[in-house]
């Protein structure tokens, strides 16, 4: 079976400086992988290849088993590859449903039909689902700027999911997150994962978090695989627990 | 906006359209003409508020779009070709090279941009000059006729002006659909964080490449009008100034608002006129008062409007949440 | 061969000018992020404040002084009080757009109040021509070229080898820093602009004896020192003199061996091929400011 995501040796090299360092791993269908590691360990330089936002020095990222190293960011997300910032980015002066609309919208027909088509482009039942699902509905018509911050990392997310992605790659989506949120906000990622199957990856710092959602999880450090199993296991890891704790 | 907002919106646009077309039939030959004039000006900013309000991408060459439609049209009909396909022809010249100045923003942004555009505005200006054989040089095109539509000459100010303002009514109501329509959507998100765009899979390259054809299309259909308006085109018009000018009508306007081109333009083109009371010093007066509007409000005229809107709706929103609660402790008391 | 010689010398002449309207442009960039759609226009008016002084009855170099300070004061300090300093939080486009009225206001109130007609202007240089190798060479030319470049160099001297020079740039590359370390942006900022209007004055002054005084004669100048900042490098000092330079003789040469028609032409696609294939100028630096 060939796996949703499969990552075979990436590396990345800033001068001398060796940012991600022969990281190999793979995602299933359907699965919550979860990718941790202490700060400045790669994760992000990982998204960031794989995503096509950086070139990678060395190594091979397939979809499906396809070849989709190199590719440009919008062309990956064509193919189903979403993601998330770390920092938040949602468009503030378009409405909650406009900013869905938008994340859907050019994975629909072709440049003509969204010229000449409805101005929602068909999406609007779709967004509507989707402010449900994430339980936005009172803020529909409201545009993001008005939204709390909580409430955007919210859409935010949402809008990674609104195309159905293949594939949703979310880079520490509870960061700066009021802690009260948060069981809610892993409800809804929970809900999505079961409902539409979706797969996805997540980069973490909180633990508590990523051990109660992830089904997987990765551990890097200084820019290495440390360790991969689930929750428990990854747990109980003498060499996890060094690299976190660290002397 | 409101529901009572948009009505607003829909019986003062009423208002306006119904004045534009009765209004003028008591203006004399020179007041329709700066009227006329002030809807090609507005056609071109409406183009160039696309490709600078919306998408987020500068340009200093859309006086030389203008001047690009104007010199097809005047081409075209002076050689006996009817108007309706001069403007063709000015639409699709305007927008292929539109595409192509627009590969040079795919590689630099801001200022940089401003001075490539900048540049390719007094080349176009060079052209028109310097190719007699096409253009008449310095001594330019003239007897640029003026159009019959359906038997009925257009040949006097007045029928002329109503094709204007058709041409006007035609890219509003195309411009709408557009802006409305998820194109709309991808150029703000372009200009709002295209990186962000990119990674919704928005091809940032090929609408950044469309909103300068569209735009520069606007340029074109505009100067296509502008040829049989003043029925005698010759390179002065076109300098850099036009293009500056341009900027300078979306940017007192409000740029990205929908209807700052239409103030802008008025601003640029009518203001002056009605200034003329100060005589000689009428331009001096002119520009101070735009350096004073954009202290002001540097976003523009609607940008003052917007930010009333907004702070009334922010109080209205106020008052509603504080009505609720004392409805909840009533409630409460109950 | 003669020919290009002096070609060459009056093309460093003219650049000499464009490189000091030039610099100012960049120093105005780097240190407020003005775009000074008016710098040809400040490089015209202080001629007409020296010719309306010397029409009082001052002498020469009296009216030279008095245009110089003139020009701090107008083009300078209320330049940026009134005007920058208003706008600057505002971003980069609505300030170049008010530049934009300013050129315009500044153009029409020396049509209206002084004339709309060209005026002579004395020189500071001699004239007649030197014989080099054979070749004779405008000695207007060479001054110019020579007065234009010490000036540069002493700028660049300022710059680098003053305490306020140095706080300057500081200023300049990182304000927030700047700040923290206790140097008087505000002030240094103001500075910039003084040293603008000064440079636009001094300009003037060589420019105009070529061109004579107009209303007008800003237009293709302003356009010139835009050039000539692209080329040479938009953060730099340096880059704008090269920059300068290399306009006023390929603008020259063009005029004589490509056509007059086009020779407009030339430093354009100069500068388109530079911003795409160089964006940091010939001269200059990655920007690193994200603007």
């Amino acid at each position: 079976m060939t796996h949703v995501l499969e990552v075979t040796n990436l590396r990345k090299r800033f001068g001398g400086i060796a940012a991600v360092d022969g990281v190999s791993f793979h995602v299933d269908e359907g699965e919550i992988l979860g990718i941790i590691g202490p700060n400045g360990c790669g994760k992000s330089t990982t998204f960031n290849c794989i995503l096509g936002q950086l070139a990678p020095s060395d190594g091979e990222v397939l979809l499906d088993g396809r070849v989709i190293t190199g590719m440009r960011p919008s062309e990956l997300n064509r193919l189903g590859v979403s993601r998330t910032f770390q920092l938040l980015q949602v468009f503030p002066q378009l409405t909650v449903r406009e900013n869905l609309i938008l994340a859907g919208q050019e994975h629909r027909g072709t440049m003509l039909t969204r010229l000449f088509g409805a101005p929602d482009a068909g999406l609007g039942p779709e967004a509507e689902r989707m402010i449900a699902v994430f339980r936005l509905d009172h803020l529909t018509h409201t545009p993001a700027s008005e939204l709390s911050y909580g409430q955007q990392k919210l859409l935010d997310a949402a809008m990674a999911f609104m195309a159905g992605p293949r594939l949703a790659l979310l880079d520490e989506p509870t960061a700066g997150v009021n802690p009260t949120m948060l069981s809610d906000f892993k409800e809804r990622l929970r809900t999505i994962n079961r409902e539409q199957g979706a797969t996805f990856v997540v980069i973490e710092h909180n633990m508590e978090f990523v051990m109660s959602l992830c089904t997987r999880l990765v551990v890097m450090a200084e820019g290495k695989v440390l360790a991969e199993g689930g929750p428990a296991a990854i747990r109980a890891n003498p060499a996890v627990v060094e690299a976190y704790l660290g002397h | 906006m409101t529901r009572a907002q948009r009505l607003l919106v829909g019986a003062g646009g009423a208002v306006v359209l119904a004045a534009l077309i009765v209004a003028p039939i008591s203006l004399g030959r020179y007041g329709l003409y700066v009227l006329s004039q002030w809807t090609v000006m507005t056609i071109a900013a409406i183009g160039l508020n696309l490709t600078l309000g919306y998408a987020g991408q500068v340009s200093l060459a859309q006086g030389a779009f203008v001047g690009i439609g104007a010199y097809a049209a005047a081409i075209l009909t002076s050689h006996g070709y009817p108007l309706a396909l001069a403007i063709v022809v000015a639409l699709a010249l305007s927008f292929v090279v539109g595409w192509l100045l627009g590969y040079p923003a795919l590689r630099v942004q801001h200022h940089y941009l401003a001075f490539v555009t900048l540049a390719f505005s007094t080349l176009a200006f060079l052209v028109f000059r310097n190719e007699e054989w096409l253009t008449g040089g310095i001594y330019g095109i003239s007897g640029v006729p003026r159009p019959t539509l359906f038997g009925f000459s257009t040949n006097k100010p007045l029928p002329f002006y109503y094709v204007c303002l058709s041409g006007l009514a035609i890219v509003t109501l195309a411009f709408w659909g557009l802006v409305r329509s998820p194109w709309g959507r991808a150029f703000l998100a372009l200009r709002e964080n295209p990186l962000r765009a990119a990674s919704l899979g928005v091809d940032t390259r090929r609408y950044t490449l469309m909103a300068f054809a569209i735009g520069s299309a606007l340029g074109g259909f505009a100067g296509a009008l502008y040829a049989p308006l003043t029925q005698f085109i010759d390179p002065t018009p076109f300098t850099l100034a036009l293009s500056l000018n341009l900027l300078m009508m979306v940017i007192i306007g409000g740029s990205g608002f929908f209807f700052g081109p239409f103030v802008g333009a008025m601003i640029a083109v009518l203001l002056p006129e009605w200034l003329r009371f100060a005589d000689r010093y009428y331009l001096i007066f002119y520009a101070v008062l735009v350096m004073l509007l954009l202290i002001y409000s540097p976003s523009g005229v609607l940008g003052i409007l917007d930010r009333y809107l907004r702070s009334r709706n922010a109080r209205a929103a106020s008052a509603m949440r504080a009505s609720a609660q004392a409805g909840l402790s009533d409630e409460a008391v109950r | 061969m003669s020919n290009l010689l002096d070609l060459v010398v009056s093309g460093l002449g003219t650049g000499a000018i464009y490189a000091l309207a030039a610099i100012g442009f960049t120093l105005l960039w780097q240190t407020s992020q003005t775009i000074n759609f008016a710098q040809g226009e400040f490089v015209m008016l202080p001629a007409f404040l020296m010719l309306a002084v010397m029409r009082a009855g001052a002498p020469f170099w009296l009216a030279i002084l008095i245009g110089v300070a003139l020009s701090a004061a107008l083009l300078g300090l209320a330049f940026k009080r009134l005007l920058v300093d208003p706008m600057l939080r505002h971003g980069v486009l609505p300030l170049a757009i008010a530049t934009m009225a300013l050129s315009i206001a500044l153009k029409e109130s020396v049509k209206t109040f002084y004339s709309a007609e060209a005026q002579p202007f004395p020189s500071i240089a001699p004239s007649g021509s030197l014989s080099i190798f054979g070749a004779s060479v405008s000695l207007q030319s060479l001054c110019v070229f020579a007065f234009g470049v010490v000036v540069v160099v002493a700028l660049n001297l300022f710059l680098d080898r003053t305490s306020t020079g140095r706080q300057m740039q500081a200023a300049a590359q990182n304000p927030t820093v700047a700040r923290i370390i206790g140097i008087p942006v505000e002030r240094m900022v103001t500075l910039t602009f003084v040293i603008n209007a000064v440079l636009v004055a001094l300009a003037s002054l060589l420019v105009t004896p070529i061109y004579l005084a107009k209303f007008s004669s800003g237009e293709t100048l302003g356009v010139a020192a835009f050039v000539a900042a692209i080329v040479g490098g938009f953060n730099q000092v340096r880059g704008a003199l090269v920059g300068g330079l290399l306009i006023g003789v390929v603008d020259n040469l063009a005029a004589a061996y490509v056509s007059t028609q086009y020779r407009a032409a030339v430093p354009l696609a100069l500068l388109i091929v530079v911003i795409l294939f160089r964006p940091q100028g010939l001269m200059g630096r990655a920007e690193e400011r994200t603007v």
